[in-house]
């Protein structure tokens, strides 16, 4: 008794939209069994702590990096990942029928995509209109008659489901261009089971890994020629796209390589990976792309992302992708009026699960209904606009908008549907710290496995707080929840596949060679963390000297601070800075008050150069490479990306505060630095992250000395120069310790460019970027020395035959030329080989270019 | 009449490129009014992958792949194409209405197959506002589709101004039709755009046009060029090929390699090389009467 009022007061606020079907309740004020158990497992827990729980899921799910990138809004970039605490329910009797529903769907659309490019019968016999196909900017010509290995068209298909006002699961919408979403409701998952276990306790909820084994399992099987353990690739438009999240999700979760098309290369009619080892045989690509982006030489003619000659290696059957080039024309709502005709024509019977009612305007009283009925339809396109929402709600338009709707419907009406509203069911859902109700849309997936469709049971919903609203999307911003698929007490789970079957022998799966874009990123992560780290160090040691020494005048500290400050434009490219200026009072000006000029330097995203605009560069690099990184690493990435974002907001008047925000970013980033020493393997992939932060800090040093170093000064602007340069790259405390000495030149050049045991000196360094070099792959085993490895044994004998007291010298003019010399070559030196690199390991990086004839007649 | 057409395309690369995918479209197709004797391609440096296939139009496709290091890229076409007569359709009584073909068509649940894979508008054939003004000029009402088309061919004729370099492959139809400017390619298009715009079938035909010296001087080699032109489906007569840029009907002088929806799904060369550098293109199309 007890529980039930509880229950009623969490429910105080669960108002259902009367037309709507109610999840919650069978009968006015009689709960349904499911359901208590869940809502009473919440009240159970300890303290009351919905609240507290659904923070969790959330700042887990952050931690994780779950994010979905929305287009055309400033601040869309990753927005974070919502999880709604209750779940979506679907029961045992009603999964049984609604997985049967989904099965036959889906092969019915298998076979239609195998007749739409293959004999067309259902055109020719005038089960469907031509129009319908060939009006849909999916049918792509080129893919037409082309075999594929056992008639496998669709393999991977989703369908949007929602309940109307009987309860019943209708199907919405049909997904079969490259479903998105799975990863994300096995995030869900994820999330929900490590928060709240509790919950599953009581309820027998179905788990969601036999899917993917499935998945795992059919992309293996389609691989052309009975490959034993082919190679598979993920095919992403890249960090940009809306789901790049889930690509890369899936890629770890799946062991799969996560590509984008010019990693790819066709040639002697097969797909090629291009790895820093050299090329790699791909024999099937998850593709996440939109098909027509996938070959500029046959289908889009001017995409960048593609792969030229893909499609022929598809016509010579020497390369399956999932789906097939093509596949979105099934994606088409204008087919749902002759599904049953369809259904009829292959299977003999009906459809199991109903389509909401839908009228192509391809006909003409169908059109006339449509526009006579506008204010009470969902108006959807027959294909999916890549931006742009396809999907209006008709009682949304102004009669204006409504008028010029009706005339591009009659202008092209092949390309409308018009559709039923539903009233989607009510469900409750947490918001605000209570229970409301929500509107729910359920995405299932489903993957062809031998000719057999196998469904996910559970799926990705989205609820919106809107009652009446048709459309939910995640592009519109809409919360996640769970979806759980009862099992009946009695029905026994699978096993985990984690036991090695034991009368097989094991193969150790052969190891995979690092794709070179993804070389590419992390060398230039490597570069970008360093680059962040001096380029801190050095604003820092600058910024506290002016505060400290402002306050002598007379002493040299003018001059000590003028050469400090240009030195810091110099190294950190943010010309003109202090260096120079179109007005010389300008200048002037900028050297006495520079604290304007530093804020910039500090904070501006938008100016080459400064820290913020470095940030943004790292995070790019570690983002395309984001399956590398362990969910700690994550955690401190977002940490810095945080703490930093606050900093740039509050701006500081307080420098000492600006000094602190630098700080916290050093310490975050060694952080990240130590994190990945931990939990990277000392294979490639770090040889090539460490290489590229090695060359990053040689060229720094390099630069700070020259830019510091070039004409002798008075003793003590020698000496701040010195003080700076030792504290900016955090060596003061060293040098005290090993020389026990006042600061000079030769001493201080010794301990940075020559001592072969102190980690940041030029020697140590390029003794290490020459190993890093000797290991990276070969042309042919027996090459003698190539090109970079003889730079670098250049670059370590002049460290190594080079002397402090010699460096340190300076000519009669007061110019210290040897140093110069001495930097200026080995910087060259460096600076080749990491060109050289480039060039070797990751050469994809030359733009493709169309050759066209364009004279005629 | 029998001709020998040679079709030469140099490109010339500004850097060694290693890798170079292509499609050509250069072969005749047999047609009723024409029969290909022979087709000969020949390409240097000989490709690594060469294969030949139908596409969805039912033209040869030839895919080549180039893996050596190259700075040229030569391919070169022979084709023997005997022509015959074009029936006179001037002379064939053309009574039915443009409307009752576009009924035809629209109510063809099944019928048509062929035809109808031509209605569609396409990206740079689109049915938008100005080009529906354009064809109704010539589509009123109760015409008969012949004589609607012709005049349609008759008016881009005269409309627009035939100039070479205006256009490039991907200049849009707005912008000839504003400039009244274009090429071939650009008249063809917007002859099939305004056909299609009003519901019936049109294509694009890609070929080559023989050309008659200037009285008195001897015809030079390598002087002729590709050339296009549409076709309109029109029934009880089939396809009647109309040639805008000229204003006439498709007759001897023109010999067909195949056709396609517009320019992009026969485009007679085609690649794709990685390079950075722009390359240099040069192209020869001699067309020679043998007999």
């Amino acid at each position: 008794m007890q529980e039930n009022a509880e229950i009623s007061t969490l429910l105080q606020q669960y108002l259902p939209a009367l037309d709507s079907f109610n999840e919650l309740f069978d009968l006015p004020g009689h709960i349904r069994p499911d359901w208590k158990i869940i809502l009473s497992s919440l009240l159970n827990l300890p303290n009351n702590e919905i609240g507290t729980r659904s923070q969790h899921i959330l700042r887990l799910l952050k931690e994780n990096g779950v994010a979905y990138n929305v287009y055309d809004e400033t601040n869309g970039q990753n927005r974070p990942w919502e999880l709604d605490i209750i779940p979506q329910i679907i029961t045992a009797e009603e999964w049984e029928r609604t997985n049967a529903g989904l099965v036959q769907r889906a092969e019915l659309l298998n076979l239609l995509l195998k007749d739409i490019y293959g004999p067309q019968t259902l055109i020719k016999e005038g089960i469907l209109p031509q129009e319908l196909i060939y009006r849909h900017p999916g049918f792509l010509r080129s893919c037409a008659n082309i075999d594929l290995p056992n008639s496998q068209h669709l393999i991977l298909y989703a369908a949007d489901l929602a309940r109307g006002a009987d309860g019943q699961l209708w199907v919405i919408s049909d997904r079969t261009q490259a479903p998105s979403g799975s990863g994300y409701a096995l995030e869900n998952r994820f999330a929900m089971s490590s928060v709240l276990p509790e919950l599953f306790s009581n309820l027998q909820v179905k788990r969601l890994s036999p899917y993917f084994d499935s998945l795992q399992a059919a992309l293996t099987s389609i691989a052309p020629h009975h490959s034993d353990s082919p190679r598979v690739v993920i095919l992403t438009p890249g960090p940009d796209n809306e789901t790049y999240f889930e690509h890369s999700y899936l890629a770890a979760y799946l062991g799969l390589t996560l590509v984008q098309g010019n990693d790819l290369m066709v040639k002697d009619n097969h797909v090629w990976l291009k790895t820093i080892d050299g090329l790699e045989k791909v024999d099937v690509i998850l593709r996440r792309m939109d098909d027509i982006f996938c070959d500029p030489l046959e289908l889009k003619t001017d995409s960048l992302l593609g792969t030229p000659g893909l499609l022929h290696v598809v016509r010579k059957g020497n390369v399956a992708i999932a789906n097939p080039l093509g596949s979105s024309v099934v994606e088409n709502a204008g087919l749902v009026p002759f599904l049953p005709a369809v259904a009829k024509h292959f299977f003999g019977n009906d459809l199991l699960i109903p389509s909401i009612a839908t009228w192509w305007c391809g006909q003409k009283k169908e059109r006339q209904y449509v526009i006579d009925h506008l204010q009470n339809l969902v108006v959807r396109r027959i294909f999916r606009r890549s931006k742009g929402h396809s999907t209006i709600d008709g009682s949304s338009l102004s009669s204006e908008e409504a008028a010029s709707l009706i005339k591009e419907i009659n202008a092209n009406p092949y390309l409308y549907t018009g559709q039923e509203k539903i009233n989607f069911s009510s469900s409750p859902t947490w918001v605000n710290g209570k229970v409301e109700a929500g509107h729910s849309l359920i995405r299932n997936f489903l993957v062809n496995h031998n000719g057999h469709f196998v469904a996910m049971p559970g799926g990705l919903t989205r609820s919106s707080q809107v009652p009446n609203r048709f459309i939910i999307s995640s592009q519109r911003g809409d919360i996640s929840k769970d979806t759980w698929v009862l099992s009946a007490a009695e029905e026994e789970e699978p096993v985990l596949k984690l036991q090695l079957k034991t009368d097989e022998p094991y193969l150790l799966p052969s190891k995979r060679s690092l794709p070179s874009h993804t070389a590419e990123n992390l060398f230039w992560v490597g570069r970008y963390t360093e680059r962040v780290i001096y380029n801190a160090r050095l604003l820092r040691t600058v910024m506290k000297f002016i505060l400290q020494k402002n306050s002598s005048p007379g002493s040299h500290s003018k001059d000590s601070k003028k050469m400090l400050l240009e030195a810091l434009t110099r190294c950190t490219y943010t010309y003109p800075g202090f260096v120079e200026d179109e007005k010389l009072d300008v200048l002037t000006e900028k050297l006495d008050y520079p604290w304007k000029e530093l804020t910039d330097i500090l904070y501006n995203d938008h100016r080459n150069g400064s820290l913020s605009a470095n940030l943004q560069y790292l995070k790019r690099a570690v983002y395309s490479v984001r399956n590398f990184w362990s969910t700690d690493t994550w955690r401190v990435l977002r940490q810095i990306e945080e703490d930093w974002d606050h900093a740039k907001r509050a701006h500081h008047q307080d420098h000492l505060q600006m000094i602190n925000s630098i700080d916290a970013l050093n310490t975050s980033m060694f952080a990240f630095l130590g994190m990945n020493r931990e939990s990277v393997r000392r294979e490639q992939g770090w040889n090539i992250l460490d290489l590229g932060r090695k060359i990053e800090q040689v060229l720094y040093i390099i630069s700070l000395l020259k830019n510091t170093f070039q004409n002798r000064q008075n003793a003590e602007t020698d000496h701040h120069l010195l003080e700076a340069i030792l504290e900016s790259t955090q060596s003061l405390i060293t040098y005290r310790y090993t020389y026990q000495d006042h600061l000079q030149l030769p001493l201080v050049l010794e301990l940075l460019i020559l001592d072969m045991n102190y980690p940041k000196s030029l020697a140590y360094l390029v003794h290490k970027i020459k190993r890093y070099i000797s290991l990276l792959p070969k042309a042919s085993k027996d090459q003698p020395m190539n090109e970079q490895e003889r730079l670098m044994l250049e670059a370590y004998t002049s460290l190594k035959l080079a002397k402090g007291v010699i460096l340190a010298k300076h000519e009669s003019n007061g110019q210290y030329e040897v140093l110069a010399d001495f930097l200026d070559k080995l910087y060259t030196l460096i600076a080749e080989t990491s060109v050289l690199v480039s060039k070797t390991y990751f050469r994809h990086t030359v733009s493709q270019k169309q050759l066209f004839i364009s004279n005629l007649l | 009449m029998k001709y020998s057409i040679t079709h030469t395309t140099q490109y010339q690369y500004h850097e060694k490129v290693n890798l170079c995918h292509n499609l050509v479209i250069l072969a005749p197709r047999n047609s009723h009014t024409q029969t290909c004797e022979s087709f000969k391609i020949n390409i240097s440096p000989i490709p690594e992958i060469l294969d030949e296939y139908e596409d969805f139009f039912g033209n040869k496709v030839c895919y080549f792949e180039l893996e050596q290091e190259h700075e040229a890229l030569t391919v070169t076409a022979n084709s023997v194409v005997e022509k015959w007569k074009n029936p006179n359709w001037q002379e064939v009584n053309n009574t039915e209405s443009w409307e009752m073909v576009r009924e035809l068509l629209a109510s063809s649940l099944g019928n048509y197959f062929e035809e109808k894979k031509f209605c569609a508008p396409t990206t740079i054939t689109s049915n938008a506002t100005d080009i529906q003004e354009y064809a109704s000029l010539s589509f009123t009402e109760g015409r008969p589709l012949f004589h609607a088309a012709n005049d349609l061919m008759q008016r881009i004729y005269k409309d627009f101004k035939y100039t070479p370099g205006f256009s490039t492959i991907s200049t849009p139809l707005s912008a000839v039709l504003k400039e009244r400017k274009g090429v071939c390619q650009d008249f063809a298009h917007l002859g099939i755009a305004c056909i299609r715009a009003m519901g019936l079938a049109a294509r694009y035909v890609s070929g080559y046009i023989e050309t008659i010296p200037p009285k008195g001087k001897e015809k030079l080699v390598g002087t002729d060029a590709s050339h296009a032109w549409f076709s309109v489906f029109i029934p009880n007569m089939g396809w009647v090929d109309f040639d805008p840029t000229n204003n006439q009907l498709a007759g001897d002088q023109h010999i067909t390699i195949g056709w396609g929806r517009d320019y992009f799904d026969i485009i007679p060369l085609r690649g794709i090389i990685i390079s950075g550098q722009p390359h240099e293109l040069k192209v020869s199309v001699d067309v020679k009467r043998i007999d």
